[in-house]
């Protein structure tokens, strides 16, 4: 009795992770002309990253010429390894997958590339032992994008005629080691560097979300409530300490509050700007599908293709921005 | 008053409370101001308390709630759950979903709450048939919803992180109008209370202790021993359902992959450094709640020493390592040996009395 029901244990946990891995069968009879993208996402951690699903979903569609595996890895980079794995092992045409970290890939890019299959890997960086390893990749620049908003900020304060005052800087970082956590937090000690006034105060990684912002957040309001300038290095992140600030009494308004300076401009996002509690908001654009699509169709006709293409982006700020602008984005 | 002294020292309440004011005396000497609580106007206009004492207490209400639970749990069925944060991320996925099909009011809250609730025990009660019918160790069986239960609530939330913006629901995470305590910590003094009361007046802890201790025995003197464990994870159910809502409510969202994440891990540390045997049996629900609030006002302590939130755990970890050995059965059998050597005056125990 005991054995039988231990066996159904396992035979439902088999067929549970039998599940994860295999949503679609190996598709060798799909349609022909059809190209077969596998496409690993590294999780649903935030809006920008919905968005950056939908879009590919939307993109690689039979309409417009493909069939696509989707992979959700839950943060975990054990399962995007195990999903590009299966990915070989269905034979498909291209693998696209953005990394959850940068490093540990060579392995099964190998693999892939041993298997013939073009990688490209999109909005995080890798670093591969060797160039060959993949083929393009296609994403944000994000040291730009913090060079953004240093220089938005070295205006405004200039505009406030506060260049001599001491700019106290809380700055709230993203997951660390990840590409958009080094890019942004680099411009940001360049810009102090270059400015002896500005002084970070607190240093803390919120880890691109809302909740261990607010945590972080509350813990340094805890030690020090005279603070200029906060910089969040997302959406989620600037919510959170925005959520934490109001909490203790301090006013979110570029004009005579904190200033917070915040990343991807999400639609939550740009609502919290209109309102005027967040100051700046770089974009980072999630809409690679068709940036993607782009090389894909390139490589089927045998043209070269860039390396690295960074996709085109904007920035919103509270003086400027209107309803308009935000109901006109597509996500 | 000797007695009482003598009947604390027994107890196995002395570790935790030992443990909390060793934490109390290292902040007094590293930053005396570390206590101090001052009265702030938040940006709703309500005036409130805040503080490192305030963030301690609020920040732990998720992990007091579900180590309640977790206490039950283990003194009935010998074993821990460990799919609490799976299932906290699919109650609160229920939560969100039912507020965002209505209007938020206070009647629609309650019904997401008790619809949040009902789908906790179902999970949970899931966990306890196999645990209490099918005899599969609770590590095990709590094993399948701990890999199935995010991707449940993911599957919940159509792969988004939904957000409710409602004025009531940051009445819930943050503060109500005119209280100037955060609602975290009036809800795990609530539960607390009406939890102390049922196992007052009620066979409920007896029975459990009597599962945990001996199982045969207690079948013996006719407690339906399937039934208690079932029940115990239920309970464990409830506590996860309130601790997801108030996670939940705290930002205005549901995020399944980080809503509550490892909690399970703190909530058995919980029970543990609440002086709790992991093997069941005895319990004592204020260690399990002491515990909670030590692990949490280590994390803020580590937090006022500007140690990274990355790191945060590492440093945790060498601590609970710490208190875990010296509350070891044989680190305290060796203190105690040591203790007779050192004091071998019995009689000037007589003379007092």
């Amino acid at each position: 009795m005991k054995k039988s029901v231990c066996a159904a244990a396992v035979c439902a946990m088999l067929m549970l992770s039998g599940c994860l891995s295999a949503e679609k069968p190996a598709s060798d009879v799909s349609e022909e002309n059809l190209i077969l993208v596998g496409f690993s996402q590294v999780g649903a951690e935030s809006e920008w990253r919905v968005a950056n699903t939908e879009n590919m979903k939307a993109t690689f569609s039979e309409k417009n010429g493909y069939e696509l595996i989707f992979n959700d890895a839950q943060q975990k980079q054990e399962n995007q390894i195990k999903a590009i794995r299966t990915f070989i092992q269905q034979d498909v045409d291209y693998i696209v997958f953005s990394p959850k970290v940068e490093t540990g890939w060579n392995s099964i890019l190998k693999e892939a590339k041993d298997a013939g299959i073009p990688v490209i890997v999109t909005d995080r960086y890798i670093e591969a032992e060797d160039e060959g390893l993949y083929t393009a990749y296609i994403g944000s620049n994000f040291r730009q994008e913090g060079e953004k908003a240093v220089a938005w900020l070295e205006s405004l304060l200039q505009k406030q005629g506060r260049t001599n005052d001491t700019i106290n800087i809380v700055h709230i970082q993203g997951t660390m080691e990840s590409s958009a956590q080094i890019g942004r937090t680099a411009a940001l000690d360049e810009g102090v560097v270059r400015n002896a006034n500005w002084h970070i105060i607190e240093r803390q990684c919120g880890d691109f979300t809302r909740a261990k912002a607010l945590e972080v957040m509350e813990a340094i309001l805890e030690k020090t409530k005279d603070i200029d300038v906060v910089y969040c290095e997302n959406d989620g992140e600037a919510l959170g300490a925005i959520d934490a600030m109001e909490k203790a009494g301090l006013k979110c308004n570029a004009e005579d509050g904190v200033i917070v300076i915040s990343f991807d401009a999400t639609r939550l996002g740009l609502e919290y700007c209109l309102a005027g509690k967040i100051a700046l908001s770089v974009e980072c654009n999630p809409l690679q599908g068709p940036y993607v699509h782009d090389i894909i169709q390139k490589l089927e006709r045998g043209e070269k293709v860039e390396r690295e293409k960074y996709i085109d982006e904007t920035q919103f700020d509270c003086f400027t921005i209107t309803q308009k602008m935000i109901d006109s984005r597509p996500y | 008053m000797v007695k009482g002294l003598k009947k604390l020292a027994r107890s196995q309440l002395v570790f935790p409370l030992f443990a909390l004011l060793l934490l109390v005396i290292f902040n007094l000497i590293r930053d005396p101001s570390f206590f101090s609580l001052s009265i702030t106007t938040n940006n709703d206009g309500n005036t409130v308390l805040s503080g490192n004492l305030i963030s301690i207490l609020n920040g732990a209400s998720e992990l007091a709630i579900i180590s309640i639970g977790m206490t039950l749990v283990t003194a009935s069925s010998r074993g821990q759950d460990i799919s609490v944060g799976a299932v906290a991320a699919i109650a609160g996925s229920v939560f969100v979903s039912v507020l965002r099909a209505n209007e938020v009011t206070v009647p629609i809250m309650l019904l997401a709450f008790l619809a949040s609730c009902v789908v906790a025990v179902i999970f949970s009660a899931f966990n306890g048939t196999l645990v209490a019918a099918f005899k599969i160790q609770p590590m095990i069986a709590t094993l399948i919803l701990f890999t199935a239960g995010r991707p449940i609530a993911y599957w919940i939330n159509g792969g988004a992180t939904p957000t409710v913006e409602s004025p009531l629901l940051g009445n819930i995470g943050s503060f109500i109008p005119g209280i100037p305590i955060p609602t975290p910590i009036i809800i795990v003094i609530i539960f607390v209370l009406l939890v102390s009361l049922v196992l007052r007046f009620t066979n409920l802890g007896l029975y459990t202790q009597s599962v945990g201790i001996n199982e045969r025995s207690a079948r013996l003197n006719g407690i339906n021993t399937a039934w208690m464990k079932l029940l115990s994870f239920m309970i464990l159910g409830v506590c996860v359902a309130i601790a997801g809502c108030i996670g939940v409510s705290r930002i205005g969202l549901i995020n399944h992959e980080t809503l509550l994440l490892d909690i399970e891990m703190d909530a058995i540390l919980a029970v543990a450094i609440g002086g709790n045997s992991l093997g069941g049996g005895k319990f004592s629900l204020s260690g399990s709640v002491i515990g909670a609030y030590i692990i949490q006002a280590l994390t803020i302590t580590l937090y006022a020493m500007k140690v990274s939130s990355t790191a945060v755990k590492a440093y945790k970890a060498i601590v609970i390592i710490a208190i875990v050995v010296i509350s070891s059965p044989v680190v305290k059998k060796y203190a105690l040996m040591l203790r007779d050597k050192l004091v071998k005056r019995p009689t000037k125990v007589t003379e007092n009395e």
